[in-house]
């Protein structure tokens, strides 16, 4: 391989890494711009209407606001964690995105053969989304240690507690995910739930899909389970002392994590870029996902519009004595149905690998 | 012509982590060079076309196990002066035990056993062949009761653990939740008449 060729691949690369990380920020911004409104709409008043038509500059101006801004760091303050904090959190934030399917396309008829749209097609899709979504709580463990103070330390301690417990129901939702499929590649994933929505996962999995999307609420600290930055006791709890462009940092690492937990529980449960009947198919893959994707985001906003934080006590009964024995049981019952004589007749509908 | 260039790469930063580990003064620094430390390796896994491992590595030693040093180093308030002070005297016992697993593990390197010529090269298989699945195939048939008696004895230190912190305390309110969920509305409402 020659220099050139080296060039050329680094830049094809460095194409394809903004083709995903540059939407990525603009829907949190737009996100963002959303949420206030659908609040807004929730609770009968108005939401950002003001900067351009019916507000749509908002999102640009509070960026543009935040970035002007001083970033103050705190003298007592550990200056290389403190400033390394909010680029650790945001780094696995977006690095999920690069196995993410966002469809299949043959570009308009130029290849022969269908491609997967994603920057890494990977066998192991789904560990690596585990394995760089574990890497989160880092930016923010950091983030309350450096800060220095008792909230950001509080607020850092909640949220290791929390995003630990989580981990483990939803690792085991993606295990009987991985028992129907039969695979960990993320297109072959959404491939296994081709042909209408009977074939989706979430018939077979409905309590995993909630467990799932619920323990997904919790690993990106959003409402209800935001204690982490609980305003009423912690002030904003982990990123109290963060301003400006880093405290910016921050909120842009929660957003894309919800946009990837959304992607997730779309691309797992509601059959990815499948049309629900194979009559719709004419509408384009990517615009089914990007739709699903959507619908759950609204549901993350109506979430924290609708209810109340939960107690750190029930939080961790959520999490250790409901959540992860009903995983555990639905694991034994697709194991148990898949090897039973009449019972396999039934799963085996969704299990394409038999 | 990449592939050596990545693995001097993760190699020599490994090292360099590795070092970093032991020479910072601040305990939080060194667990960051140990993650930073699981990360070059794992990336030597995937030089190596095992991916699975690499990520494994990451899932388990940087996401889970990791976490909690962290955990406790943020929690206790570790005195790094006082740690420091017992250095110079445990020095030659260290340096005695690092003398002699260097001694080793060049033995182990010259002896031969390792050798390309015994151990035989790892065939690079194309990506049809899935790792993953191979190993669980491997893993659940010829290594099935191995693997039954690791994962018993891991549930016996959990269940230990467990039971080793568990305190109730009699004077503590706790709460009911499906008391709680089973009031009815006559239980707490009366109609009084005035």
């Amino acid at each position: 391989m020659s220099i050139l060729e080296i060039a050329q691949q680094a830049g094809i690369w460095a194409l394809e890494i903004l083709a995903i990380t540059v939407p990525v920020a603009l829907s949190v911004a737009y996100i963002t711009y959303m949420e206030r409104r659908i609040i807004g709409w929730m609770q009968i008043r108005k939401g950002c209407n003001r900067v351009g038509w019916a507000g749509l500059l908002q999102p640009i101006a509070d960026g543009l606001k935040l970035f002007l801004k001083e970033s103050i760091i705190p003298s007592t303050a550990n200056k290389w964690m403190f400033v390394a904090a909010p680029v650790i959190a945001l780094v696995p934030a977006l690095a999920a995105y690069a196995v993410i399917p966002f469809g299949e396309t043959t570009l308009f008829g130029i290849w022969e053969r269908k491609h997967v749209m994603a920057i890494a097609n990977l066998n192991i899709g789904i560990l690596y989304v585990m394995a760089v979504g574990s890497l989160a709580i880092y930016g923010i463990l950091l983030a309350g240690w450096a800060s220095n103070s008792k909230y950001a330390l509080i607020g850092a301690v909640r949220a290791s507690c929390q995003m630990i417990s989580y981990e483990v129901s939803m690792g085991f939702a993606i295990v009987c995910v991985l028992m129907l499929a039969g695979s960990m590649n993320l297109s072959a994933i959404v491939n296994a739930q081709a042909g209408g929505f009977w074939h989706w996962y979430i018939i077979p999995l409905f309590p995993m899909f909630l467990v799932y999307f619920i323990s997904g609420c919790a690993e990106t600290n959003r409402s209800p389970f935001d204690l982490p930055e609980g305003e009423a006791e912690l002030v904003a709890g982990f990123f109290v002392e963060y301003s400006g462009m880093w405290f910016a940092t921050f909120s842009l690492a929660e957003y894309a994590a919800m946009i990837l937990i959304s992607l997730m529980t779309s691309i797992m449960f509601l059959g990815g870029w499948h049309a629900p009947i194979p009559a719709l198919d004419f509408i384009p893959g990517t615009v089914w996902l990007l739709g699903k994707t959507a619908f759950f985001i609204f549901v993350f906003i109506w979430f924290r519009a609708t209810f109340p934080r939960y107690r750190y006590d029930q939080l961790m009964r959520l999490g250790w004595k409901v959540f992860l024995p009903w995983t555990l049981i639905w694991i034994a019952v697709i194991g148990v149905a898949t090897y039973t004589p009449l019972l396999s007749d039934i799963v085996g509908f969704w299990q394409p690998w038999r | 012509m990449l592939e050596p260039l990545f693995f001097n790469l993760f190699g020599g930063l490994a090292i360099l982590a590795a070092t970093l580990v032991v020479v910072s003064r601040n305990p939080m620094h060194s667990v960051m060079w140990l993650i930073f430390c699981f990360f070059n390796s794992a990336g030597l896994f995937f030089l190596l076309g095992a991916e699975f491992i690499g990520i494994i590595t990451i899932l388990v030693y940087v996401g889970a196990v990791m976490v909690l040093f962290v955990f406790v180093i943020i929690l206790l308030d570790v005195n790094i002066a006082r740690m420091r002070a017992g250095f110079v005297k445990s020095l030659p016992i260290g340096g005695l035990m690092a003398l002699m697993l260097f001694i080793e593990m060049a033995a182990a390197g010259v002896s031969g056993v390792f050798s390309s010529a015994t151990m035989g090269q790892a065939v690079q298989f194309g990506q049809e062949v899935n790792n993953t699945a191979e190993i669980g195939k491997e893993l659940y048939t010829r290594y099935l009761l191995g693997f039954e008696l690791a994962a018993v004895i891991l549930l016996a230190a959990l269940v230990g653990a467990v039971v080793l912190t568990l305190r109730s305390r009699k004077d503590a309110n706790y709460q009911d939740i499906a008391a709680q969920v089973a009031v009815k509305k006559r239980d707490r409402l009366r109609k009084v008449r005035m």
